[in-house]
């Protein structure tokens, strides 16, 4: 736009301008500076501010959705109290989204990492074994729980008739078994996680420059220091980003749970609570926001995290 | 979210037979869900959710929010000529104009059914032009709150309890005592007071029912010797010479938290009588009474015969163990029969939940009701009006069921000459019934049904001894929701 690129031989009007600054925008480039501004201001403001903000204010009032504004009723930290007190869907949910961050980032992740380091060694079928580990990145989460569920499945599915676990008296309920089905639907999710990891980890090591391996590989380091010492921190950005995304999988943790049976009996998690109290029916919307915002205070512990991180290093550089 | 009472009632109507109980579940209710699923990224997606509920109140206009297809019925005439004579109401070419019809009737056969049922209005009032909205089924009830305080159409399918009478109580739905004024004769008491508000006016027009009853096999009854049990010692002896018999004498999949729900009511409306029934139902009782902890002891009784694994289990898949024979009895909503097919549907035969109390006999059977009501914003009163009263005659009630055999047409005079074995039989129990429930989930608030009690339930499956404290949990939560 405004020329600033001393390359190119200014014209009087250019200089004119450089020396004055911002100050002596055209009018037209005023018109552009602001729509570019303002309307994805307006889009964050009208998408993201506003409803987190009425999440906010909701969550201490009483509705049911029925009805005008008007009778929306204000309940103070009421709601808040009964989630913590009188909801014992709620500790239970809090505990399976913790269950469930940890869970990725102690299994799923590192698994990722595993195959993606794998296949980077050009073993023979790599391609094969990328694009088999790849499928199940490709279906929806929906179809990935209502496959499992044909596997888990107590008298019918193929897990306990492989292990002759099918019968009356000795079948495993994987699914409906509160202490079980978790972990069940944990197996679901990793499945799917991890090549997702792995595909993002491979794309960060195939564009880890060769001759830093080959320099490794002089200075006789074995494969296990090459990787540690020197392929991985130079892998930071994208550990950074995988990092971002385990934790925004596993807060949004939704579909697998709520197609396997509604978030109820084992499988609470707050995503589903919400849902529940706010679609449907009948609406809690004051009660369902309140534990919206729960779930978005718990999600501003990684976000923060992640973007002091983020600040601190950009005054280190 | 979506209730189970409509997932209960969705399977009904829903005439193709699945091929895979599995494969239903990627449909319907969930269906719903997987939209929402994709947008739910961070914490305020619930806010916007939230905020859509308070900011939109036209959002969904015209009762089509997403994959409403809108059909004219004239297009779809109905089969063969409607009859004229027979019935009272829906006659007269007297009126005109446009009515629209928001419908949740969205599977192939029901549509085609509800098709058929319009086409015979408008085949004798031929100045009117029916719109049908048609929204899936799920998609529909959840958003049925927006749907009507927006701008719905002038008729929409519902069901008969809680819900409708709240719909009335909070002014969204238009009185009906002048379609009742025609149609009255064609209805049994039970359906009468089935179809008033708190108010004592009428706001409903019902099409159809089903029955929740005992489902067993003919052929294994005959084999073993076995009787149908009238009382509940015979109940429990013919449970434990089952389970000798190496059957599961009771199948149950309570996967999706309501089909459960179904023998919490029967158990309660035998042992504690209707009346108690539904006052628990309008929280009028609380659920730490210990007429409702007598009905968790009575059921502890018969738990140990119950198929093990429940919670786990979809009822297709529960319904399968009762078609392969290793299940011996299975209570559940006559769409169970969706399940078999052929000669196995030939040997499907049902029985009313036996007798707990000699006080209450048999005399109450869920049997949950599905119809019509008019909305608060109707546009075009008269035509809408005479649509109803078509509805209830037996004349289009049987045009319905022509194509969708799977129900009980509503009318006491409707033509019962098609009916097969279960439709007959369904017909008689519900006949026979005094008092006519509607399903835990349709009695009460949906939500609380369908979350706190399935919830409490599925819990008293995996810990049964825990049941008092579980009912004081339930009771604390009821009177944080019944509470407004």
């Amino acid at each position: 736009m405004v020329s600033a690129n001393p390359a190119v031989v200014p014209s009087p009007v250019a200089r004119k301008r450089r020396r004055r600054g911002v100050r002596t925008l055209s009018g037209r480039d005023k018109v552009v500076l602001s729509l570019m501004v303002g309307v994805p201001l307006l889009g964050v403001l009208f998408f993201i501010w506003f409803p987190a903000v009425a999440t906010v204010l909701l969550s201490f009032t009483k509705w049911n959705g029925i009805g005008g504004l008007k009778t929306i009723r204000a309940e103070g930290v009421q709601n808040y109290v009964q989630a913590a007190t009188n909801y014992p869907p709620f500790w239970p949910a809090v505990r399976h989204n913790v269950l469930w961050l940890v869970v990725f980032l102690v299994i799923a992740t590192p698994l990722g990492m595993l195959f993606a380091v794998v296949l980077d060694r050009n073993i023979r079928g790599s391609r094969i074994y990328q694009s088999l580990l790849f499928l199940p990145v490709m279906l929806s989460l929906a179809l990935i729980g209502i496959i499992w569920e044909l596997i888990y499945s107590p008298n019918f599915g193929l897990l306990n008739n492989v292990i002759g676990r099918s019968g009356q008296h000795n079948l495993i309920d994987w699914l409906g078994n509160p202490n079980l089905n978790l972990w069940a639907v944990l197996v679901e999710a990793c499945w799917r996680q991890a090549p997702y990891v792995m595909v993002l980890y491979l794309a960060g090591l195939k564009a880890v420059d060769p001759s830093l391996r080959e320099a490794a590989l002089v200075d006789g380091a074995g494969p296990w220091q090459t990787f540690w010492r020197v392929v991985f921190p130079t892998l930071r950005p994208i550990n950074i980003v995988i990092l971002v995304i385990t934790v925004i999988e596993s807060l949004r943790a939704f579909d697998l749970v709520y197609i396997t049976n509604g978030g109820n009996n084992g499988l609470e998690l707050l995503s589903v609570l919400i849902t529940r109290n706010i679609v449907g029916q009948v609406s809690r919307v004051g009660f369902g926001s309140a534990l919206g915002v729960v779930l978005l205070v718990i999600s501003l512990v990684p976000i923060v995290t992640f973007l002091v991180m983020q600040l601190r290093q950009e005054k280190r550089s | 979210m979506s209730d189970p009472g409509s997932s209960s009632s969705s399977g009904s109507p829903g005439g193709p037979v699945p091929a895979s109980g599995l494969a239903t579940l990627a449909t319907g209710r969930r269906a719903v869900l997987k939209g929402l699923a994709g947008a739910a990224g961070l914490a305020v997606v619930p806010g916007a959710l939230a905020a859509a509920c308070s900011s939109s109140k036209n959002n969904n206009s015209g009762g089509a929010p997403t994959g409403a297809a809108t059909t004219s019925s004239n297009a779809s005439p109905a089969g063969g000529s409607p009859s004229a004579g027979g019935s009272s109401g829906g006659g007269g070419g007297n009126v005109t104009g446009t009515v629209t019809f928001g419908s949740n009737y969205s599977d192939a056969v029901p549509k085609a059914a509800f098709a058929a049922m319009i086409g015979g209005f408008t085949a004798k009032n031929s100045g009117v032009d029916v719109k049908i909205n048609t929204v899936d089924h799920n998609t529909f009830q959840n958003n049925i709150n927006n749907y009507l305080q927006g701008t719905p159409d002038d008729l929409f399918t519902w069901f008969a309890g809680f819900r409708m009478r709240f719909f009335a109580s909070q002014g969204l739905a238009t009185p009906i005592d002048d379609v009742w004024d025609t149609i009255g004769a064609n209805f049994s008491d039970a359906f009468k007071n089935a179809s008033k508000g708190d108010d004592g006016h009428y706001y409903f027009v019902p099409l159809y029912n089903y029955p929740w009853a005992i489902f067993y096999r003919k052929s294994v009854f005959a084999s073993k010797g076995y009787q149908i049990p009238k009382t509940w010692d015979d109940f429990v002896a013919l449970q434990k010479q089952m389970q000798k018999d190496g059957l599961v004498p009771m199948a149950m999949g309570q996967k999706d938290g309501w089909p459960a729900l179904g023998t919490f009511d029967i158990i309660n409306m035998r042992l504690n009588g209707f009346q108690f029934h539904m006052d628990l139902m309008a929280h009028k009782v609380g659920w730490d009474d210990p007429k409702v902890l007598n009905v968790f002891k009575q059921w502890q009784e018969v738990l140990p015969y119950q198929q093990p694994g429940a919670t786990g289990r979809i009822w297709q898949d529960a319904a399968k163990s009762l078609l392969n024979k290793q299940a011996g009895m299975y209570l559940l909503g006559s769409f169970v029969a969706q399940q078999f097919q052929g000669a196995d549907l030939d040997d499907l035969d049902f029985f009313p939940y036996p007798e707990i109390d000699s006080a209450n006999g048999q005399d109450s059977i869920d049997a949950p009701i599905d119809g019509f009501m008019m909305s608060k914003k109707v546009k075009n009163k008269d035509a809408a009006t005479a649509l109803l009263k078509f509805i209830g005659t037996p004349e289009a009630e049987a045009l319905y069921g022509k194509t969708d055999p799977s129900d009980v047409a509503a009318a006491t005079n409707a033509d019962t000459s098609n009916y097969n074995a279960i439709q007959k039989k369904s017909a008689e129990i519900i006949k026979g019934a005094k008092n006519i429930a509607q399903f835990l989930d349709r009695d009460t608030n949906p939500q609380f049904a369908d979350d706190t009690v399935a919830n409490m339930i599925d819990s008293f499956f995996n810990n049964p001894s825990e049941v008092q404290s579980q009912l004081k949990s339930l009771e604390s939560q009821a009177k944080q929701v019944f509470t407004s």
